[in-house]
């Protein structure tokens, strides 16, 4: 199965894959959402949304939305 | 010699480029609006110590010159046209030591443009709490620039970046990475079809959606031509040009960097998991804004009541030391009462701010975006709109202004649309004593009717502007990408000075910009209810006293005050409306006070009280001297004037009516146009004519 950041649970941590839809606005990669990056979801608001990332210590909140179109993969607990 | 430079100020929100503007300017500063648009300038100046005035912009904060909001685009427009008298002669970016790889996104786009630039890298008081060290030397090499490591908070670093300003004719203006790179072929034929240009600047003309200066607007026209590829592929290049800059980004700091994570304490973790958790984190907001909404009602009564009551004792005092006359009354009635209006909004609007200078330098307000987000996107909100929506409930003044604070350019303009649909306390006045007239006594579920009808009134007013905001969000056709990526900052001290500008700042502009219309429209107001055309008004004495002989004279008085009003202009206006206002259940008594309220809504007691000739009566009984007045009125036909159908007719007027002159001309400051205003007052006031006649009919 496919992952993206919308499938991330509260703590989880993974790797960012691709961001290359044409949905993502551009001020996300800007801000530091690109490929290789490892993210961690730090919160959650009611409803799953909006998402407070850590990307590679650049912390932002996205909407579900665009959560849905960056690509992941997960990392294993140790 | 005296000579002048331009600065522009440029960088991320969050990376303390105010404070850096604030420690240059000091007071040397003003704000105001770009022509025609609604995006804050803030401008100020410093000298140099060779006595060279350096004139400072502050531009809106942005994360990259690929523009997605207005307050962007400003920046990019103003870094493209080198006939601006604003045009930058060295741009300083402002990056913060912490997020120090995202905030060089914009200054390698910056050397793009080859205009002299030096970096300044603040917050460096907070590197040792972070396990940052830099090696500024190695920096400077591979960016091609000076550095100025400074820090506003313990105020180090300041007269280097001065020293650094004035001299920077000796500033290496060659590019960081070379643009053409992401496409060579691309750029080639682009360089070959338009000489002389920048590549970068060719290329961000291709990819923005912006205004650009008039005079260099022809060559730009032809690249427009030149538009070869598709939208999709353009867009496909920004994001392999956003990859680049960030691979030299990292390659930079590989050499100048390191940062040690086991000194590094992370407050913001602890913080976070309390401030954004999903109860605790409303419960805090919800004190937070109680508090705010204490200080704007309450707090701020004290000092708004001495305002108002210097103002009225001097105005006393002129009218008692001039000679009577016209200008006496002009000037103690018109001019000092105008001014006194506006001078009351004053503690309440530095209250206001206060509260949100401290959000927002705090980086709390971002977390009430992440809160509030998913309520309000459904009603075409920003997260933000919970802060002008709550204050409105105390005034609608300083809620407005609060909504400069939303990003977002339409979501902006629909909180100051329905803002004033919220209750404010200016309402109060009329509720209370309509509800104690016509509500009935008894209770339910024990609360009383008539505070029954109050909550109602305020869910009413709450609701309105919620449902408004929904409606507005699906008919406002209005350009504005509105995705949603906000930066969560780090948790930080307010700077106290930070603080003390913003409140300044704001109490100064609603003054002198809303002031002169709020003055004009009171003058106005005053003299039409001051004077009158003919016989009755100009001779309202004699003609009372031979219909009432006997009265005594405060009696005497009275009645003169309430035949004169009237007989004044705006006496004859509220007659006039009558037959309008009729269906609704009132008179043209009532008339005369919906005029007069105008001004402000609490001012429809004082009219009444005018007209039902207890203007002097003693102060404490003068409410339940109107009430009783207002209680035994009857029309012609001798039937009441206020029933339960015309009070309820009337509270539901007052709560959608826009009665207040004081918020239309922020609006108009705010939007920076009279349209918006105009269609709020018609909007509002054809709502609450509509519904003040269903109620009326329906309920008689």
């Amino acid at each position: 199965m496919q992952y993206t950041l919308a499938h991330l649970k509260r703590g989880e941590r993974a790797v960012i894959t691709d961001v290359s839809s044409n949905l993502i606005p551009l001020k996300l990669l800007e801000m530091g959402c690109l490929p290789g990056n490892t993210v961690e979801l730090v919160q959650l608001a009611p409803f799953k949304d909006p998402m407070y990332l850590n990307i590679n210590g650049a912390h932002l909140a996205i909407r579900k939305e665009t959560a849905t179109l960056v690509l992941i993969e997960k990392i294993a607990d140790e | 010699m005296s000579k002048q430079i331009n600065v522009a100020l440029i960088g991320n929100p969050n990376t303390g480029k105010t404070s850096v503007f604030n420690a240059l300017t000091g007071l040397n500063q003003k704000v105001g609006n770009y022509p025609g648009i609604t995006v804050e300038k803030k401008e100020g100046s410093c000298k140099l110590t060779n006595g060279t005035k350096a004139h400072i912009i502050d531009l809106p904060g942005t994360y990259s010159l690929n523009a997605s909001s207005l307050d962007e685009s400003v920046v990019i427009e103003l870094l493209l046209n080198k006939n601006d008298k604003d045009f930058p002669d060295v741009a300083v970016v402002v990056a913060d030591v912490e997020n120090l790889k995202r905030n060089l996104l914009i200054y390698t786009q910056i050397k793009n443009l080859e205009i002299p630039t030096i970096l300044v890298i603040n917050m460096a008081d907070r590197m040792e709490k972070k396990g940052i060290s830099l090696d500024i030397n190695a920096l400077e090499k591979e960016l091609n620039t000076k550095i100025a490591l400074i820090s506003t908070r313990k105020k180090t670093g300041i007269d280097n970046l001065k020293a650094l300003i004035e001299d920077y004719q000796s500033l290496n203006t060659e590019p960081c990475l070379n643009v053409s790179d992401i496409d060579p072929d691309y750029f080639k034929r682009l360089s070959d079809a338009f000489k002389n240009q920048l590549p970068y600047k060719l290329w961000l003309v291709i990819t923005q959606d912006v205004n650009f200066g008039k005079i260099e607007r022809d060559t730009f026209n032809q690249v427009e031509d030149f538009k070869t590829k598709s939208e999709a592929d353009l867009k496909k290049l920004q994001q392999k040009e956003t990859i680049k800059r960030y691979q030299f980004i990292n390659n930079v700091l590989k050499k100048g960097l390191t940062v040690d994570l086991s000194t590094a304490t992370d407050l913001r973790i602890k913080l976070d998991r309390i401030l954004t958790h999903k109860v605790w984190g409303y419960a805090i907001f919800f004190v937070i804004l109680f508090l705010m909404f204490q200080a704007v009602y309450e707090w701020a009564g004290p000092p708004t009541d001495l305002i108002d009551e210097a103002f009225a004792s001097l105005a006393d005092w002129v009218k008692n030391t001039l000679p009577a006359g016209a200008f006496t009354n002009l000037l103690s009635d018109g001019i000092i009462a105008g001014v006194g209006g506006v001078m009351v909004f004053i503690p309440p609007i530095a209250f206001l701010f206060l509260f949100i200078a401290l959000l927002e330098e705090s980086g709390y307000m971002s977390r009430v975006v992440f809160l509030m987000d998913n309520l309000m996107k459904r009603f075409g909100l920003s997260g933000k709109s919970v802060v002008p929506l709550i204050s409105g409930n105390a005034c609608a003044i300083p809620a407005v202004m609060a909504a400069r604070n939303i990003e977002n350019w339409k979501e902006r303009l629909i909180t100051i649309l329905v803002t004033p649909f919220t209750t404010c306390s200016a309402r109060l006045p009329v509720y209370v004593i309509i509800i104690a007239l016509v509500i009935p006594e008894g209770s339910f579920l024990g609360m009383s009717y008539k505070a029954l009808t109050l909550m109602g009134l305020y869910i009413i007013g709450f609701l309105t502007a919620i449902v408004s905001a929904y409606i507005l969000n699906k008919i406002l056709k209005i350009k504005s990408k509105s995705y949603f990526v906000i930066e969560m900052p780090s948790y930080k001290v307010p700077l106290f000075k930070n603080v003390a500008i913003t409140v300044l700042e704001k109490t100064k502009t609603f003054v002198l910009e809303a002031g002169k219309i709020i003055l004009a429209i009171s003058i106005i107001l005053w003299f039409l209810a001051s004077y009158g055309p003919g016989e009755n008004f100009n001779n309202a004495e004699n003609i009372v006293k031979t219909e009432y002989p006997n009265l005594d004279e405060t009696e005497l008085d009275d009645k003169v005050a309430s035949f004169k009003l009237e007989s004044s202009y705006i006496g004859i206006i509220g007659k006039a409306i009558e037959p309008a206002i009729r269906p609704l259940g009132y008179d043209w008594k009532i008339g005369i006070g919906l005029v007069t309220s105008f001004a402000a809504r609490e001012v429809f007691v004082g009219t009444l009280a005018t007209i039902y000739s207890v203007g002097s009566a003693n102060d404490n009984e003068d409410e339940d001297t109107i009430k009783s007045k207002m209680a035994v009125e009857t029309h012609n036909n001798g039937t009441k004037v206020f029933t339960l159908a015309s009070g309820i007719s009337l509270l539901l007027f007052y709560a959608f009516a826009m009665q207040c002159m004081s918020t239309l001309a922020i609006v108009k400051r705010e939007t920076n146009s009279w349209k918006w205003p105009l269609i709020q007052l018609g909007a509002m006031s054809g709502l609450a004519y509509i519904v003040a006649l269903i109620a009326y009919q329906f309920l008689k």
